[in-house]
C-alpha cells in the first residue's frame, strides 16, 4: 500500500475510533484485580480498640499477647536496641508521658501498659512518607507496603509514639525457621514495619489475635457504629489516649 | 573544558590519587553495608537517622551558600565578586552531589531508591527536598558551565542565561528551607518543632558555607596562581560575621522560649544535650565546646583587628567551622530523637563503619570540587583574571605592585 494523505487519514481515523471504544472494551473484559473479598470478611468504617487495662496490666499477660502476635507476623527477637516490636509492654511514665502527675494512685503507677500503633485518623507517619509505602486503608487501618518501602526511615521521626521498627539487618536470623507462619510474609532487610492490626486475620472474618488472647480486656470494632462494642465500653468508661497533643487522633483508648 | 582537570601537577595527581584511595577504603565499607544492613551503624530503633542524614542537613547549608558570593554579584551589582562565582557554584555542585549520596547511602533498600519518582507523593517532605536539590545541583551546573565555557571565549555571558541566575539565587534559599521542613513539620519532635528551624538552617548555612569556601579558596591560592580579590574577601568575612551573629541569636531565642515557657518538650532536649538527664551526658561536653568556639569565632570576626588579621583568618573559620557542624552537625539531630518518644534516653554514636562510609562521600565530595576547581583555576590563568601579583596582591585589587616594589627597594640602596 503506497503512503498517501488518503490513507494516512483512515488509518488516523481508524486508531480514534479504537482509542474511544478501547475503555469500555477493557472494562467489560473485567480489568479490576481479580481478587475477591472473603465472604467471611469483618467490615467497619473505623477500626478501633480499646484496652482496659485494669484488667490487662502485667508485664506477663502484655508478653503472652506479644509473643501471640510476634509469633503469627513472623516478628523477629533482636536482644539488642536495633529490635522489632509490634506490641510490648512499658511503665506508666513511659506510655503517658506528658499526663504524669507525681502522686498519681500507687496501683495506676505500678501496672504496666501495652504498647503497640495507635492506627491514627491523620497519621503524621502516611504523611510524610515520600513512596505512599504506608498509607491508611479506608477502614482506617494504617498498614505498610513492604515491597514499596525504600527505608528511609521518615516515618520513624514522624511517629510521635515510636511504633515503627526498622530491619537494620536480616530479620531472618533471628526468626525460628522451623516455627513460621506461612501464612504471613517475613520482611528483607532495610523496611520498616509495625502492628497491623490483623489485617490479614480481619479479611477472613478473625478478631487480631491480641484481642482474641487478651480473654476480655481488649474490646474490638467500629468507631464509627455508635452500637459496636467499642463504643458501647467508650461511653461507658473513662478512656485517655496516648499524646493528645500531638493531633494525631489515636484510635487505640485506654480505661485507667 | 574538562580536558583542563587531566593536565596536572605532581602534586594534583598525587591529591586526586589519594582521595581515590579514601574513597575505595570507604567503597568497602559501604559494600558491606550493602550486603548485611544498616546494623553495621549505631542508629537503633529510638535514634533512626544518625550521622548521614545529619551531614546532608549541614551540606545543604554549604550548598546554600554559594549563594552569598552570587547574590550581591548580580542582585547588587557588587563586581568585586565577580571572578568568585563560579567557585560559589562549582562548591553548590559537590555539596549537592554529597547531599544525595548521604541520602542514597542512609537509605535501606536503595535498589528501590526511584520508588521517591516512580510513586510522586507531593505530601512527604523528602520529596520535595529530592527535587529542590536535584533542581539546584542542575541549575549550578548548568549556570557555571555555560559562564565558564564563555569566559574562556572571551565572550560575555549570554543574555538568556540571566534568568537561570536568578533563579538559582532564589532556589538556593528554598533548599534550606525545604530541608528544615524534613525536620520542623514532625509532631512530638520538639526540638525539631519550631518556626524559626528554617531560618536558623539558613543563618547556619550562610556562616559555616562561606567560611568552608574560604578555607578551600585560601588553599586554592597557595596551589595555583589564583588570588581572591581583596575586597571579596573582606566581603564574605563580613558577612559570615554577621550571619553566626543572626545564627547565634536566632540559638538564643529557642533557649529563651523554652526554658521561660518551661514547657516539659521545649526544654527536654536543651537540658539532655547541655546538662545531661537520668544519667547521660554523651554531648555535654560538645555542646558547650559548641558555645565556647561560637563565642571566640563571634569575638574574633567582629573585632576589625582580628578579623582583618590574615593569618588569624583561617583559625577563625576553622573554629567557626566546627562549633556551627556540632550545634547542626550533630546536636541538632541527636536532641531530635532524644529525649525518644517513650521520654528516655538512647544514646547514639556512629560507628567506625559509618564513619567510613560517610569519609567515602566527603573525598568524593573533595575529589568534585578539586576537579571543578582546578578547571576553573585554569581558565582564570588563561585569562588572566584575579591573578597573584608579587607584592601578594590580586590583578583585581589595583595595586600598583612596580611602585610597592620601587619603594621597597629604595632604602635598600
Amino acid at each position: 500500500m503506497k503512503n498517501n494523505r488518503r490513507n494516512f487519514i483512515k488509518l488516523a481515523g481508524i486508531a480514534a475510533a479504537g482509542l474511544a471504544v478501547a475503555p469500555k472494551a477493557m472494562a467489560s473484559g473485567g480489568g479490576h484485580s481479580p481478587a475477591s473479598v472473603n465472604k467471611d470478611a469483618i467490615h467497619a468504617k473505623h477500626w478501633g480498640m480499646v484496652i482496659d487495662t485494669t484488667k490487662l496490666n502485667t508485664e506477663e499477660a502484655i508478653a503472652k499477647l506479644a509473643k501471640v502476635c510476634h509469633s503469627i507476623h513472623n516478628v523477629p527477637t533482636i536482644p539488642n536496641n536495633q529490635d522489632v516490636k509490634w506490641l510490648w509492654a512499658d511503665s506508666y511514665a513511659h506510655t503517658f508521658p506528658e499526663q504524669e502527675n507525681p502522686h498519681l494512685a500507687e496501683e495506676v503507677h505500678q501496672r504496666a501498659y501495652p504498647l503497640l500503633c495507635n492506627h491514627c485518623e491523620e497519621p503524621s507517619c502516611v504523611r510524610v512518607c515520600p513512596t505512599k509505602a504506608t498509607f491508611k486503608r479506608a477502614d482506617g487501618i494504617v498498614a505498610m507496603d513492604y515491597h514499596r518501602c525504600i527505608g528511609c526511615r521518615y516515618c520513624m521521626a514522624a511517629c510521635p509514639f515510636g511504633s515503627r521498627s526498622f530491619n537494620w539487618g536480616e530479620p531472618r536470623e533471628y526468626l525460628d525457621l522451623a516455627k513460621l507462619n506461612p501464612e504471613f510474609p517475613t520482611r528483607m532487610r532495610g523496611v520498616v514495619e509495625k502492628c497491623n492490626f490483623c489485617v490479614e486475620r480481619l479479611a477472613v472474618g478473625k478478631l487480631p489475635a491480641c484481642v482474641e488472647a487478651s480473654e476480655g480486656a481488649i474490646v474490638f470494632g467500629d468507631l464509627t457504629d455508635p452500637d459496636s462494642d467499642v463504643r458501647k465500653v467508650l461511653r461507658e468508661r473513662f478512656t485517655i489516649r496516648r499524646k493528645p497533643t500531638v493531633g494525631t487522633e489515636p484510635s487505640v483508648y485506654y480505661i485507667i | 573544558m574538562l580536558e583542563l582537570a587531566l593536565k596536572g601537577s605532581k602534586r594534583y595527581f598525587a591529591w586526586v590519587a589519594f582521595l581515590l584511595v579514601l574513597i575505595g577504603i570507604g567503597g568497602l565499607a559501604y559494600l558491606d553495608q550493602l550486603m548485611v544492613g544498616l546494623k553495621t551503624t549505631g542508629m537503633s530503633r529510638d535514634v533512626s537517622w544518625g550521622f548521614y542524614i545529619s551531614q546532608l542537613t549541614y551540606l545543604v547549608g554549604l550548598a546554600a551558600s554559594g549563594v552569598m558570593i552570587v547574590l550581591p554579584n548580580y542582585f547588587h551589582g557588587y563586581k568585586a565578586n565577580k571572578h568568585m562565582v563560579i567557585f560559589g557554584e562549582f562548591m553548590a555542585i559537590a555539596a549537592c552531589i554529597m547531599c544525595l549520596l548521604f541520602v542514597v547511602v542512609d537509605i535501606g533498600q536503595p535498589s528501590r531508591m526511584m520508588n521517591l519518582f516512580l510513586h510522586p507523593s507531593p505530601n512527604s517532605v523528602l520529596f520535595w527536598d529530592a527535587m529542590v536539590i536535584n533542581g539546584y545541583l542542575f541549575l549550578n551546573l548548568f549556570v557555571g558551565w555555560t559562564c565558564l565555557t564563555a569566559d574562556r571565549a572571551r565572550l560575555p555571558h549570554p543574555k538568556w542565561l540571566k534568568p537561570f541566575i536568578y533563579i538559582s539565587i532564589i532556589w538556593a534559599f528554598s533548599i534550606h528551607t525545604v530541608t528544615a521542613f524534613l525536620y520542623q513539620g514532625l509532631p512530638g519532635r520538639h526540638y525539631w518543632l519550631t518556626a524559626i528551624l528554617a531560618a536558623r538552617f539558613l543563618a547556619s548555612a550562610f556562616c559555616a558555607g562561606p567560611a568552608i569556601l574560604t578555607l578551600v579558596m585560601l588553599v586554592v591560592e597557595r596551589v595555583t596562581t589564583f588570588k581572591i580579590p581583596r575586597n571579596a574577601l573582606k566581603t564574605l568575612v563580613k558577612i559570615i560575621a554577621y550571619a553566626m551573629c543572626v545564627n547565634m541569636f536566632f540559638f538564643a531565642l529557642e533557649v529563651f522560649t523554652a526554658f521561660y515557657s518551661n514547657m516539659p518538650g521545649h526544654t527536654h532536649p536543651l537540658v539532655y544535650l547541655f546538662a545531661g538527664v537520668h544519667g547521660h551526658h554523651e554531648l555535654v561536653g560538645l555542646m558547650w565546646t559548641f558555645i565556647g568556639f561560637a563565642a571566640i569565632s563571634i569575638t574574633m570576626l567582629v573585632t576589625p583587628k582580628l578579623r582583618n588579621n590574615m593569618k588569624l583568618l583561617p583559625w577563625t573559620l576553622v573554629i567557626l567551622v566546627i562549633a556551627t557542624w556540632l550545634d547542626k552537625g550533630l546536636g541538632l539531630l541527636i536532641g531530635g530523637f532524644n529525649p525518644t518518644p517513650f521520654n528516655t534516653i538512647t544514646p547514639y554514636w556512629p560507628t567506625g563503619k559509618e564513619l567510613l562510609v560517610s569519609m567515602m562521600i566527603y573525598a568524593i565530595g573533595a575529589l568534585i570540587v578539586t576537579v571543578l576547581f582546578k578547571v576553573a583555576t585554569d581558565v582564570k590563568k588563561e585569562m588572566g583574571h584575579s591573578q597573584k601579583l608579587p607584592c601578594g596582591c590580586s590583578t583585581e585589587d589595583g595595586c600598583d605592585c612596580a611602585a610597592a616594589e620601587e619603594a621597597e627597594a629604595a632604602p635598600a640602596e
